[in-house]
Formats: structure tokens, sequence, C-alpha cells
């Protein structure tokens, strides 16, 4: 989970500066509000089994994969997003999801990142298999502005190392939608209206940003994210699929080796943030050991 | 024959379960609120499998039928035989199954289940029940084609495709539609969207031939991955909001919208007694309180069940024959009939009925939907409970009438709360005043009491 062996754990200040705190403060707000107000169709057995299948899956890959400590926290973020999009009406599809989340991160692999991010790969899955749907439109006005605050704030406060590949996604994304009602001389409501989504808003600041699997450098990740907008509307408005940006995703991810070869940049580390830019601020040997991190 | 077993079922249940939530059975059904309570309500049926659709619209035209003109964006340039006439007695059929229903209990005596308790212990698992040359130069001109036209049952029917919008709006007008000022942006998102427009009138000689009094239902079907209801037309210029029932038939499960939060209404809730002369009146205030406290963008479920039963059963379920009538193509061997000579029954068919009200400033977009894989049952279902009136005295009979008060008290907040009526007038109604206290005794009275 981005611990390095041999080199020093994470000092105070950093380890308080992982932003993936401020992610589970905020997905898990939005899980009790969703729960209480919105009266999302989640159970709490649900939330119960995704939370603890993800988590015994992270630990089962922690000990065959001989990692040097258990860390819940990525496991928990992915699970907290499966809560929060996922739906069926079989618990035994919310474990399954939860085992394809975690499990892939371990499995699918190259040259030391994941493939595909879990979460986003757990979501096709069962969407394509039809076990399970995604309800975009459930979140209403209140919680979407809400949580787009929160997210915001996170990036600000955290200073994200990677909110790059999360603007240029919703900079792409959105002024697409907006050029398109223009062309189609649509009211500007109308794109408005689209983007009150929290399914975007999860994607855009939970998916499309997990460091382990957008590209290294930063060309590379604004390359990406104008890729998945583009796939993403044309999925939208071509095969009037909902989801597009999910769907986008997972077709653009096997780019992203290709994007590291253009592009080349430094790889991630939970504790210690870089944009893949500034080398010299990390320790040489840390980036570019060529040992396995699960995270 | 299905739908009997399993309500026969729900009472042999019954007997088990009560003493448990009153929800975990459906109750005697005693009455349903009609589509026709809301004004200017419209109803739109869509039978969907894959990309397969059959859309059966029907709305509560009042005027002079000569003034009748409907004009709905679709997807693809439809041939005459994608042109039907419905039945509009099926469609009222399908209304009336999956109306908001009221449903009736009658409390049991309190003494003889105080002894059935003592007998039993109730340990068992709590389950769920389950043209001219010269038109043609005009049209032209306009950048107007038509590309078909047809004389389907009582109605002259266009496919029309255009270049541009404000063409297509002076030949609507120029051809007796009379299109709202501000349709034209409209028209030209649609155009741009390459879509063509359905465009029906009335055929009086044909009507006065058929001898129909009322406007039947139209019918097309198409294949289009767009799973979509096209709402923006119908909002520009309307006085006030539009009142819509959707009712979708799909072969998975329950439909929602992916563009607007779809709310399922309150159910199962326990109201007094007097509702039951104005249920009617009750549901419409129920629907404006829940539009208001989604700020009018909700999109309402009413109605979510395999077609295969109901309970209670505000009408029996659809026969395969009727879902036909309605476009469900995917049934097998519809014509089979079943053991004991009842009538054929729906397989493979869930209905979701939406209700939504919806204008230009809450909805700007149309409504996009999807199929989910939610088998789950749902129906918009409000109780009446009697009370036990008998005069045995037990232990359990006491208990019994301390709490009745309470319980209506309970009752009447509950329907305020839904409807938004004054308190004060639904105790009134119910004459709670006249309703002996809880025989006097407090709380700390009772844990003390000698």
């Amino acid at each position: 989970m981005g611990q390095d062996n041999g080199t020093s754990q994470p000092s105070e200040p950093s380890f308080w500066r992982d932003p993936r705190f401020y992610q589970i403060a905020s997905l898990s707000t939005l899980l009790l509000y969703g729960l209480l107000v919105l009266h999302f169709d989640i159970s709490i057995w649900q939330i119960a089994i995704t939370i603890s299948t993800a988590q015994l899956m992270q630990y089962a890959g922690t000990r065959y994969f001989h990692l040097p400590c258990f860390d819940p926290k990525s496991a928990l973020i992915s699970s907290l997003s499966l809560c929060l999009l996922l739906r069926t009406n079989d618990c035994a599809v919310a474990a399954l999801a939860a085992g394809i989340t975690i499990g892939s991160k371990f499995v699918i692999r190259w040259k030391d990142k994941h493939i595909f991010n879990p979460t986003n790969l757990a979501l096709v899955v069962v969407l394509a298999s039809g076990l399970g749907w995604i309800s975009p439109g459930q979140w209403g006005q209140v919680a979407w502005f809400g949580f787009l605050i929160a997210c915001l704030g996170s990036l600000v406060v955290t200073r994200a190392a990677r909110a790059d590949v999360t603007l240029a996604f919703l900079t792409f994304y959105v002024g697409l939608l907006f050029a398109r009602a223009l062309w189609l001389g649509d009211p500007l409501t109308i794109p408005l209206h689209q983007i009150e989504s929290g399914a975007l808003l999860i994607f855009s600041f939970f998916m499309i940003s997990d460091p382990k699997t957008t590209p290294d450098s930063k060309t590379g990740r604004i390359v990406f994210a104008l890729i998945v907008a583009l796939t993403a509307l044309y999925i939208q408005f071509h095969f009037f699929t909902p989801n597009g940006p999910l769907w986008g995703l997972i077709a653009c991810s096997p780019l992203v080796p290709l994007l590291d070869r253009l592009f080349p940049g430094v790889r991630y580390d939970w504790s210690k943030p870089t944009t893949g830019y500034t080398p010299a601020a990390v320790p040489l040997p840390l980036s570019f050991q060529p040992q396995r991190r699960f995270s | 024959m299905n739908h009997i077993v399993l309500s026969l079922l729900s009472a042999v249940m019954s007997l088990f379960l009560w003493g448990t939530d009153a929800s975990a059975f459906c109750g005697f059904y005693i009455g349903k609120a009609d589509t026709k309570l809301f004004n200017k309500a419209s109803e739109v049926v869509i039978a969907r499998h894959d990309n397969n659709t059959v859309i059966t619209m029907a709305n509560d035209f009042k005027g002079e039928v000569k003034e009748f003109a409907m004009v709905v964006p679709v997807p693809t340039v439809l041939e005459q035989d994608q042109i039907h006439i419905g039945d509009a007695a099926v469609l009222k059929h399908l209304a009336d199954y999956s109306a908001p229903r009221l449903v009736e209990y009658f409390d049991e005596n309190p003494c003889v289940r105080y002894e059935l308790m003592e007998r039993r212990s109730l340990d068992m698992a709590k389950s769920m029940a389950p043209a001219s040359a010269s038109a043609r130069e005009r049209d032209t001109a306009l950048g107007v084609t038509v590309e078909a036209q047809y004389t389907v049952g009582e109605y002259d029917i266009l496919i029309l495709s255009a270049k541009e919008s404000h063409g297509l709006e002076t030949w609507l007008a120029e051809n007796g539609y009379k299109i709202p000022h501000g349709a034209s942006a409209v028209l030209h998102s649609y155009l741009k969207q390459d879509m063509k427009f359905f465009v029906a009138k009335v055929n009086l000689t044909e009507q006065s031939k058929l001898g129909f009094t009322h406007l039947r239902p139209i019918q097309i079907a198409f294949e289009s991955p767009k799973f979509m209801l096209p709402i923006r037309l119908g909002t520009i210029n309307a006085d006030g909001a539009q009142e819509l029932f959707i009712y979708t038939l799909t072969k998975q499960g329950r439909v929602e919208t992916t563009n607007y939060r779809t709310v399922r209404l309150p159910e199962a809730q326990e109201v007094p007694l007097y509702v039951k002369d104005k249920f009617g009146e009750f549901y419409r205030d129920l629907f404006t309180q829940q539009v208001k406290r989604e700020h009018e963008r909700g999109v309402f479920l009413e109605y979510a069940w395999d077609m295969t039963w109901c309970d209670p059963c505000a009408a029996n379920p659809l026969s395969a024959e009727e879902l036909k009538n309605l476009g469900v193509f995917w049934q097998e061997r519809p014509n089979v009939k079943q053991r004991g000579g009842t009538l054929p029954q729906a397989q493979n068919v869930f209905l979701t009925r939406l209700h939504v009200r919806y204008d230009t400033a809450h909805f700007p977009e149309d409504l996009m939907f999807q199929e989910t894989s939610d088998r789950n049952n749902f129906q918009a279902r409000y109780i009446l409970r009697h009370a036990w009136t008998g005069t045995d005295e037990c232990p359990a009979a006491t208990a019994y009438r301390q709490q009745l008060r309470e319980r209506y008290e309970h009752e009447a907040q509950t329907l305020a709360n839904l409807t938004g009526w004054t308190i004060g007038d639904i105790r009134k109604a119910m004459n709670l005043a006249s309703v002996p206290e809880t025989e006097g005794k407090k709380w700390y009275q009772r844990l003390w009491a000698n």
C-alpha cells in the first residue's frame, strides 16, 4: 500500500496529508445522506457485505503477496464508491463486485500499475452481466452541489497531486456538453442538468483520478482525460447508454501504458504525493524500486 | 390462477403473522385513485425489449376533434405497418390494475389473539409477502420532406423530416397544426439530433365512418437504442404543469429515469378511516405534497410488479392478449390456455408505473430511462385499520384499548404529513375528541402501579 521496504514510515504530517482520509470522510457523509435523506435503494447489509468483503480481500492479498502491512484505506474508498453507485437486489452480487474490485488490483497489473481502475472494472462487469445497475439520477441538486463542494474542497485541502486529471476531465466533459447544447440550440439549463449526476462526481474525483491507474506524467494525464471524455460522450450520445464515463474509462484504460511510454513520468506513492513532474522532490530509489505495490 | 393461489397463501400467512407489522400482508382492496383525478393527464405505455419499442399514446383531449393535432419526435421514419391504433379499454385496464390503492384491515379480538399467543411461540421467521404538386413545391421551399403519409384508423398521419426548424414550424402552421410560439428552438434541437416528426390529425370522415366518439390511442413501433420520452414540446406554452403517466412493460425488471430522481411514493401508511370516502382527494393532495417535497423535480414510482399477479388486486392482471395489444411482443406461446380454462397469463412482463408532473423550469431535458434488474414489487398502498369494538375483557383487551387513542393520533399525523391537510381539521373529521382518553394512567403511574 504505498509502503516501501526499508524506507522510513510516513511521517506525521504526510500521514495526514494523505488525501484518502478526506475522501473517506466525504464518501461516508454522502452515503449517510443518501441513506437517510435520499432513501438510496441500498440495504445496510449490502453496505456491510461490500465493505467487509473488500477488507477481507485486501487482507488476503496483503498476506498472499507478502506486502509489508495491511492498509485498509484504498479498499475502504473503493467499497464506499461501490455502495454509492452499485444497486442490486442480491448481496452476493455486492460481494462479487467488492471481490472483483480488490482482486483486480492484485491480479491485473502491468509494470507495477493497475491496468483498470478497480471500482470501475467491478461496476462495468456487474452492469454488463445485468446483475445490477447504477441509478445516476438519484442524487438531486442539494446532494450533488454539496458533494461537489466537498470534493473540490478536498482537492484544495490536500493539495492533491493528481487533481490535474480530474480537472482536465471535468473541463473537457462539461465543455463538450455545453458545446453540444450550443450546437443544438438548446438552453444551457440542459447541459447544467446533465452534469447534475452524482455518478459523474464520484467518477471524476475518485475513479479517473486514481494515481495507480492514470498516466505518470502530467501531459499523459491530460491527453488521457481528453480521450476518456470523448469516448464517454460518444457512448452516451451515439449508443444512448447511460453511465458513459464508466464505459469510457474502461475502454481507454489499456491506453495508459502507451501514454506512459510516450510521456514518461514518476510513479506515484500515496505517502508522498507527486505530480510525476518533480522527480527531485522524491528520493529516487523510492520511485524506481522494482518492487510491487498494491494500493 | 397464480394470483388466486398467492392471495390464498397470503391469507394463510396472515394467520401466522398478525402481531407483526401490518405491511407483511396486503389487506382487502377497497378503492383506487383514478388517473382521471388529474387534469391534463396524458398516458403513455412503452413496451420495450432490446431496442424494439412500442409506444402507445393517449391523452384526455376534451375539445373539438377537428382541433386535435399531435406532433411527436420519433427516432426513425415509420412505415404504415409500424403505426397502429390501440384499444382505450386495455389502457384503462392497465391504469386500473396499477392504480394507487386503499386497503382495509379489521383488528381481531385481542383476547382471542392473546390466548393464541400464549399457546404459540412466535419464533417463526418474518416473511415478506410477497399532397398536390404545388403543395410539394411549397414543402421543398420550406425544406420539409413528407417522408410518408398514411391514414390509420381515424387519424391522418404524416412522417416529416426537415432541413431546418423555421421551415418546419411554418409548414406545420400552414398545414393547420397549432405550434406554440417558441417551439422553433426545440424543433431545431430534435432535427439536429436526426429525429423525424410524427404528426397526426383526426380524419373526420374516417372518424364518422368508424363511429368512435372518443379518440383512440395511437401506437407506434420502432427499433432504436433511445429509451426516452420527448416531453420538451409539451412544455412550451403549456399553462401550468402537465401530468404524465408512463407505464413501461419490460422483460427484465423495473424501469427508472436516469436523468431525474425516481422516487417511491410513501406506501403502506395507516390513515384515518374517513379517507375511505375521499380517497381520490387524498391521493391527489398526497401526490402534490410529494412533488413539492422533491422540489418539483421528481418522477414518482406508483407501481412496480410482475404482471402475473397482484396483491391486493385493484383490477385483475392483464391477459397475454391485452399485453400483446399494448405492444408486448416477446411472450412465448401467448395463446396457450392454462389449466382450468382461465385466460392465459402474462409471462416475463414487468410493469412499472411512473407519474410525473412536469414543466420547462424543472424538467429542461427529455425523460431518459433505463431498465434495471430490480424485480421487487412496489405499490402505492394506503391502509385503513378498523378497530375492534367488542366488549370482551382480558388484559390484552385493556392494553389494546389503551393504545387506540394513540394510534388514532398517529394516523391523523400521518395524514397531515402525507397530504398537507390541517391537523386540526383531520382531528375534527376523525372525531378524536369523542375517543375516550387512555384509561387515565400516566406512564409512571403504570410503572409503579400497585
